[in-house]
């Protein structure tokens, strides 16, 4: 190999590699637990396959998500997860059904449909596709000056694109409110109910 | 061809995870599984946007004097949104399933839907 682009084309190699593994281990975990009908530990792979993703997000330079994603993605949704079990079932019941068939076909065509559509699209890493083309550079050049953080992301999303981000607190302010409004008096309830009366299949499938 | 198979691969990775999601929600009877499915489904589409704003060679945006090419900043805003955004709607759809297993006394689907027949019955 030349002296000169050597480190260059083997980091580029090397992204590839981790980024095609990655994105396997990701379809491998999807799979495992589209299978499994043991509930905790889907829960226990759903963390796993959002820190795959996180890791994924690190590999494609996009740190903040990869930030947000491992924090929210693989700790408070796998811990709200378990807290749902915990007022619930532990096990999925095993299906009725035989394989089904039209769900099946369902997937595959649309899937299809979908990697058709593909075809047309710029190649991963290209700097000339058109998502590059238009106001990104702009925030590129600008934001630094303009806004002052060194970090763009935090400059869009802070400033220049500061009410979607007010209507996102918004969205948590409301579910948060929902919740609340849902599971108030749940434990409550439970324990008064518990000496009540047995429900014999509620209690046996735990 | 090759060069297509690895340009594209992303793409086709998200597209299998993204019909994994969708399968689980179409067909498991269990609520929570279908929340995880919907879960499986959110991080693709993640994972689509994040990948379309890579640029090859480029380094994270964030300002640093050795660098001339940054990735694209916008898509990893928009995530950030959605990331957030998804995680209120995952809580939201926890909370009701935990709402349902107190009513009904089941997760699956089809018994629901049998007890809800029954109480039409009734009335």
């Amino acid at each position: 190999m030349p002296a000169a682009a050597p480190g260059g084309r083997t980091d580029a190699a090397m992204e590839q590699i981790i980024d095609i593994v990655l994105l396997a281990f990701m379809v491998v975990v999807a799979i495992a637990m589209i299978r499994l009908r043991n509930l905790y530990a889907v829960v226990m792979l759903s963390g796993i396959y959002s820190l795959l993703s996180a890791s994924m997000f690190v590999v494609l330079d996009a740190v903040d998500v990869a930030f947000t994603e491992a924090a929210v993605g693989a700790g408070i949704a796998t811990v709200l997860m378990l807290g749902t079990l915990a007022l619930t079932f532990r096990e999925e019941r095993p299906p009725k059904r035989r394989t089904p068939l039209l769900p099946l076909a369902v997937v595959v065509v649309t899937g299809a449909a979908l990697v058709y559509g593909t075809l047309d699209m710029p190649h991963y890493g290209d700097p000339e596709a058109p998502i590059h083309q238009h106001v990104a550079p702009r925030y590129i050049a600008d934001s630094p000056l303009e806004v002052g953080p060194p970090n763009m992301v935090t400059s869009v999303l802070a400033s220049y694109r500061g009410y979607d981000t007010l209507g996102e607190t918004t969205v948590i302010f409301t579910a948060g409110i929902a919740v609340l409004v849902l599971l108030s008096g749940v434990t409550r309830r439970r324990q008064r109910r518990r000496p009540a009366r047995g429900d014999e299949s509620r209690e046996a499938r735990r | 061809m090759l060069e297509t198979v690895l340009g594209l691969y992303n793409y086709w990775i998200v597209i299998v995870l993204m019909m994994a999601g969708f399968y689980t929600v179409i067909v498991r009877g269990n609520l929570v599984k279908k929340v995880v499915g919907l879960n499986i489904f959110q991080t693709s589409v993640f994972l689509l946007y994040i990948t379309m704003g890579t640029v090859e060679g480029g380094t994270a945006p964030i300002v640093d004097a050795g660098a001339d090419l940054y990735t694209n900043p916008l898509p990893s805003v928009l995530i950030l949104t959605a990331i957030v955004v998804g995680i209120a709607t995952t809580a939201l759809g926890l909370a009701l399933t935990v709402r349902i297993r107190e009513s009904y006394g089941t997760l699956e689907e089809d018994e629901i839907i049998e007890i809800e027949d029954r109480m039409d019955g009734e009335v």
